[in-house]
């Protein structure tokens, strides 16, 4: 893993670095923020000063600090439904892959009637009949999600199938999950992964932009979409404060995708 | 004659492990107008790399190191793009093993053809096809005003590779390079195009590169040849006389590999541990892919199943592993009707039943260690664990004939192809099967690799009386093993019985169609077989 690490192009460790240094923010908060994250410390948009690093935002709270925060929601709110849709639709595609048949033909199907709906009306729909909280949440856009990650690894997961060594497995009379497990799910791991990396990104704006209609993290938890909301009006005065949480969102999907460039780099066999 | 092509002292580099590594080293020949040089060794030789090389071309992470090699009077080493542009296709045209592969499958084969000369400004489009034509039916291509212009699918194999032959010759070149032409087709389709490559090296008079592994193959059609090992040149020849005397040991191993085994007692008391009865299948329900198959396999004897690819062989033998369930007939395995469905089989039905694939590659899990290979099936039919599985996959190991502490903690990606194989022979064993099924085991294999799995499978059955179904498409491996022949043909059997009786005449049709296609060492072999089949062969 180290040596792997020291053979990483210039983009994957920057990537790294920048992953890196989110999740340390993520996990310090209390301690890097200087203020409360809800605290009202100032005046409405007040430009950049020692007192506030990044100004304050729409109701005069410290940006800072809610960019600490917001990472924190964010980032965890994200990974959290990208590995439970990673766990859902990985496990289905890999079943529907191995077993064929009508149970391929049952799965497709109703995975392709959740996909007929665009993604983000079906999210709202949902959760403005269960209510926002944060587990409907996750759910919601981890199953939204899940459907792609199905299409994906049942698709790897065939290309496998097809493979003697799966056969070999089936001649020896092993079970269902053996041949998932230990046939399929080692082979199917590098474009999973690099997939995840790619997903990890979507969610995290899907979340962003359900945070910006009102209906994804609710006030006065912070997240870097809503945040973009908040102080949108902002910008009709001339006042950059929106540009900062944008700016994180941006920052992290392109430290983030650097490294999955450099995984699918690895897992396509291309060493030069 | 003048000389045409001449390389010298060429050094060809590949970059593997953070440096550059010689792959060719220091090959030097000459080409001269008319003249076939073959070119013969294993693979990782470095053959195909020179040919490559001829055309003044590596592959992707190689590079020429240093040498000369001049094309007719053109330097192609340094040469620029451009230059090596006008040269290649209109010089110099390269065949390559897989013509299904070569061909654009959504472009009608004639549409390939006219791109090279139109391209390189020779003729016009129309004057092109009216040539393209012209060669088609020099190379006996049936139906040569048409067939250009259907897809690559609609071709069988050998008309495949018979068009890529007569697409290397669009733009007249001088020398064309033939990288195993033949290698991956079915005896009786390689005379075709063998038949092909003569017409084009004798009475079109172009020189070329004949590169492959067989030497009975290159002895019909090369006038010298040159035997290649690691990027080295072992001994260079006229082809009667490399044949008839070999200096090297090397060439003599590989001219010796081809030879019988002594047959085994003809005794009629062994049990019959398989017998399949009046099986047929399906793929689609209506048209049967096998029909009537009926055949018996004893205890400790192995035997051949032989046909071309599409006769039914590895259907037959999904049929009887379960696979693709049979619709008629019955399958009785040491005194048990087998359950026609796989998952009606019980643990030991399978244990005793193993198989062995023809691509070690596809075979093996490629996240898998060799002791996890070897492990499961001692875990999954034993209950074998820690110590005692590690003894045994150290037995056999030892059995397979691989030093176990090297090999045990290996990836199976770490492993040369004979290697891989022979941990599949492992994996079957660790199930102390009573029969394996071999499918084409030997094929993806260089010749003296092949030999060597197939000597260790003849080992292991005097040592443990196991018993073979061994597919082959390769009547010397089936001479080499057997002890009963089943020759197949359209899904059904036509003639079996034991070795002597079925390879010694009075042969059935196809039978005799079969052997024959097997190419002799005798250099004039396929010239007289030619002469003897012109007329059907049209």
């Amino acid at each position: 893993m180290l040596s792997l690490l020291r053979q990483s192009p210039l983009s994957a460790r920057i990537g790294l670095g920048i992953v890196i240094l989110n999740c340390l923010v993520a996990i310090f908060a209390p301690w890097i923020a200087p203020y409360d994250e809800t605290a009202v410390v100032g005046e409405v948009w007040e430009t950049v000063s020692a007192r506030f690093y990044l100004g304050t935002d729409h109701i005069g709270r410290d940006l800072f600090t809610r960019m600490v925060y917001g990472a924190r929601n964010t980032i965890a709110l994200a990974f959290i439904t990208t590995a439970l849709s990673f766990m859902f639709g990985s496990l289905l595609g890999f079943v529907a892959a191995v077993k064929g048949g009508w149970i391929d033909q049952v799965l497709s199907r109703l995975i392709d009637v959740i996909m007929s709906f665009p993604t983000l009306i079906f999210a709202l729909m949902i959760l403005s009949v269960l209510g926002s909280s944060i587990p409907t949440l996750i759910f919601t856009i981890a199953l939204l999600d899940s459907t792609r990650v199905y299409r994906l690894s049942r698709a790897v997961a065939m290309d496998i199938e097809v493979m003697e060594f799966v056969e070999v497995a089936r001649l020896r009379g092993e079970g269902l999950w053996w041949i998932i497990r230990h046939e399929i799910l080692p082979n199917a791991l590098p474009p999973l992964t690099a997939e995840f990396g790619l997903r990890f990104c979507f969610v995290f704006l899907f979340i962003a932009s359900l945070s910006f209609l009102g209906l994804g993290i609710q006030p006065p938890l912070a997240d870097w979409g809503g945040m973009v909301r908040e102080n949108a009006g902002a910008i009709t005065f001339g006042i950059f404060t929106p540009l900062i949480p944008a700016g994180a969102i941006a920052f992290l999907t392109v430290g983030v995708n650097m490294i999955v460039d450099w995984f699918l780099h690895l897992s396509s066999g291309l060493h030069e | 004659m003048s000389t045409i092509l001449t390389i010298k002292n060429l050094y060809i580099e590949a970059y593997s492990e953070e440096a550059w590594q010689p792959i060719v080293k220091d090959i030097s020949l000459t080409l001269k107008k008319g003249e076939v040089l073959g070119l013969i060794g294993e693979s990782g030789a470095g053959k195909s790399t020179i040919g490559l090389a001829a055309m003044g071309y590596t592959r992707q992470g190689c590079r020429l190191a240093s040498g000369s090699i001049n094309l007719d009077g053109v330097e192609l080493m340094g040469a620029s793009d451009e230059d090596l542009r006008l040269v290649r296709g209109s010089k110099i045209a390269y065949v390559a093993q897989s013509a299904a592969a070569s061909f654009n499958p959504s472009h009608r084969i004639i549409k390939q053809h006219v791109e090279a000369p139109v391209q390189h400004g020779i003729m016009s489009y129309s004057d092109a096809q009216k040539e393209a034509i012209k060669i088609y039916r020099r190379l006996f291509l049936p139906n040569p005003e048409k067939i250009g212009f259907r897809y690559p699918h609609e071709l069988s194999g050998g008309q495949l590779q018979r068009a890529m032959v007569a697409m290397a010759m669009s733009c007249e070149p001088q020398i064309i390079v033939f990288d195993e032409p033949t290698t991956a087709l079915d005896v009786t389709t390689q005379i075709e195009v063998l038949a092909a490559v003569k017409e084009i090296t004798e009475k079109m008079n172009k020189a070329a590169l004949y590169i492959t592994h067989d030497l009975a193959v290159v002895a019909q059609v090369a006038h010298r040849i040159m035997v290649l090992r690691n990027g080295r040149l072992v001994e260079e020849g006229e082809t009667r006389a490399l044949i008839k005397k070999p200096r090297q040991a090397y060439t003599r191993e590989l001219l010796n590999v081809r030879s019988l085994r002594e047959d085994k007692d003809q005794s009629d008391k062994m049990d019959v541990i398989l017998t399949i009865k009046d099986v047929a299948a399906t793929y689609t329900g209506e048209e049967n892919v096998l029909e009537d198959i009926n055949l018996t396999v004893r205890k400790g004897r192995t035997v051949a199943l032989v046909g071309e690819s599409g006769s039914g062989k590895s259907t037959l033998a999904r049929v009887i592993t379960g696979l693709l369930p049979a619709t008629q007939g019955s399958i009785n395995f040491l005194g048990e009707d087998l359950p026609l469905e796989l998952k009606h089989r019980t643990k030991d039905n399978l244990r005793r039943l193993q198989m062995i694939y023809q691509m070690p590659d596809t075979a093996l899990n490629p996240k898998q260690t060799v002791r996890r290979v070897i492990g499961r099936p001692l875990e999954f039919y034993f209950g074998m664990g820690g110590k005692k599985a590690e003894e045994r996959i150290r037995e056999l190991l030892f059995s397979i004939e691989l030093e176990p502490d090297t090999y045990i903690n290996r990836m199976t990606t770490e492993l040369s192809g004979g290697e891989k194989q022979r941990i599949c022979i492992a994996r079957a064993l660790a199930a102390r099967p009573d029969l394996i099924i071999c499918d084409e085991v030997t094929s993806a294999l260089d010749q003296l690799v092949a030999e060597g799995i197939l000597d260790l499978l003849q080992d292991l059955q005097n040592k443990t009386d196991i018993s073979y179904l061994f597919i082959t498409h390769d009547l010397a491996t089936v001479k080499a093993i057997s002890d009963k022949i089943v020759i197949m043909l359209e899904g059904k059997i036509i003639e079996q019985g034991e070795k002597k009786k079925v390879l010694s005449p009075p042969h059935h049709e196809y039978t005799d169609k079969l052997l024959s296609s097997i190419p002799e060492m005798d250099p004039d072999w396929l010239d007289n077989l030619l002469d003897e089949r012109l007329d059907s062969f049209i």
